[in-house]
């Protein structure tokens, strides 16, 4: 019992981590401050898959969101604009229309997947097997179409930051 | 108390240890080699042959004041050195330093020590951006742009010998190379994750982020006193991690000529390996001159990226077919 509560503090912990470092990412008027916000969040996500026993998928969600994500993100703050052009940069009705409909789409969809789901707790799931080597054969062949079509996005992705830059340079030209 | 808990409240009480007695060997270590490099003393007046020098130092930096610049975010200023730090620590506990020592055994240690020192850049970034002076800010860009293409063929390289020997785990690599060390198999992977190493560290000729002649000291210009000492406390940590990672994937790890020293045998080839690849480096800073900038990133890009990528296929190719 007194193991379980222990635990059960650190859950807590991590979730308020996640909630805070999400108000900070939304409403600091200052990017910086908001990336270090969204890095806290996904601290926080990693120490969740810590607390449900995945040591691999936090670890990777810290070498890839914290390490990559972010600073990919801040990186483009700093080359972007500075602090003064963003503070003049004023969004139009059209953007926050968009912005409200994106943002309530997710929601949607994101509470009918909470609601819809059954949920099992995680000890009588699966085969039980969770190693690494059983990890990526599943991804290999169970998974491997899941795998293919991210690998698809990613390169669509690249494809497509490769045209916008392509697009700048010549303007630039002229 | 649990002896679990205890036991982790020792280790943690020597890691940190560790990395000051590191930092101060490290910074005695440098100065010495480039003062011989140099063809002068060096060190000589506080102590015999001045290794008391970076006691007082650090004494001394203890003891300044903390500025913070005017116009910054203070915060994240202060924030800045201990985000650097704490990352920088964090491997020590997974590093096998002998057969016994290792005070972590985890499947996936080599994954952890990779996101840990990922962490680091996101310190360098709020430290540059916080000073609100342009020198950091510049140091930071090209500090970020660094590391990030540096990492590719770091883990390209890295990937090799997980190929190898199926296994993320320390200790598992050390017992792969039982016969032979991986470095006879695996040389070009070496070569590239050693550069790439130093590069991830910020080391002369790849210290761009920190160049003295056209930045001052890059994203650290503005720290003083303890805030600067834990940047140089985590630079010096960080070239531990990676010469000690290079040492258990390509040198053998703890592995060596049996000493008459019982358990002691392991931590002092594998504290030899690491001190001797650490020289190595420090010798190639104070050799070569500093590349400039776009000469770094096509070196990564056009040469080290292809090169780890050809290696990681031929690798793929021969450890299927045998």
């Amino acid at each position: 019992m007194a193991y379980g509560t222990f635990t059960e503090i650190f859950f807590y912990l991590f979730v308020v981590l996640i909630i805070f470092g999400a108000l900070v990412a939304v409403t600091s008027p200052i990017l910086m401050k908001a990336v270090m916000g969204l890095a806290m969040a996904m601290f926080g996500i990693a120490g969740l898959y810590l607390y449900l026993n995945s040591p691999f998928l936090a670890l990777m969600q810290i070498l890839i969101y914290v390490g990559a994500v972010c600073i990919m993100i801040v990186f483009g703050i700093m080359v972007g604009y500075t602090p003064k052009q963003l503070a003049e940069y004023a969004i139009g009705p059209k953007n926050t229309l968009l912005a409200i409909v994106t943002s309530l789409l997710t929601l949607g969809v994101l509470s009918f997947a909470l609601v819809k789901t059954q949920w099992v707790p995680a000890t009588g799931a699966g085969s039980g097997d969770y190693s690494l080597a059983h990890l990526g054969e599943t991804l290999m062949t169970r998974y491997g179409l899941a795998f293919e079509l991210i690998s698809v996005i990613l390169m669509i992705a690249m494809i497509g930051a490769v045209a916008i830059t392509w697009n700048g340079k010549r303007r630039g030209i002229k | 108390m649990p002896p679990e808990l205890l036991r982790m409240i020792i280790a943690s009480v020597i890691v940190v240890a560790f990395v000051f007695l590191n930092a101060m060997i490290l910074g005695y270590m440098e100065r010495k080699v480039s003062a011989h490099i140099q063809r002068r003393p060096g060190l000589m007046e506080v102590g015999p042959h001045g290794i008391l020098q970076l006691l007082i130092d650090g004494i001394k930096l203890i003891g300044k004041q903390l500025i913070v610049p005017e116009g910054s975010n203070r915060f994240l200023f202060r924030l800045a050195p201990l985000l650097s730090f704490a990352p920088c620590v964090l491997p020590f506990v997974v590093i096998p330093f002998s057969k016994k020592l290792q005070i972590v055994s985890m499947d996936i240690s080599l994954i952890f020590i990779l996101a840990m020192t990922s962490i680091n850049v996101i310190a360098i970034l709020v430290a540059g951006w916080a000073s609100n002076n342009k020198y950091s800010l510049f140091g930071t860009f090209r500090s970020v742009a660094q590391a990030v293409s540096y990492e590719i063929p770091m883990l390209l390289s890295l990937l090799s010998i997980i190929f190898m020997t199926s296994t993320f785990s320390l200790q598992g690599i050390v017992a792969a190379q039982k016969y032979y060390w991986f470095i006879l198999v695996q040389p070009l992977a070496f070569i590239i994750y050693f550069i790439s190493g130093m590069a991830e560290t910020n080391r002369a000729p790849f210290d761009m982020p920190e160049a003295e002649s056209e930045l001052t000291a890059g994203f650290h210009t503005e720290y003083s006193g303890m805030g600067f000492s834990f940047f140089f406390l985590a630079e010096y940590a960080n070239m531990f991690t990676v010469c000690s990672i290079a040492t258990v994937l390509f040198l053998g790890g703890w592995k060596g000529i049996p000493l008459p020293l019982g358990d002691f045998t392991g931590i002092v080839w594998f504290m030899l390996k690491v001190y001797g690849l650490l020289f190595v480096m420090i010798w190639i800073r104070w050799t070569y001159p500093r590349v400039r900038f776009d000469q770094l990133m096509s070196f990564c890009w056009k040469y080290l990226i292809p090169f780890a990528l050809v290696n990681l296929l031929i690798t793929a190719v021969v450890v299927k077919l045998i």
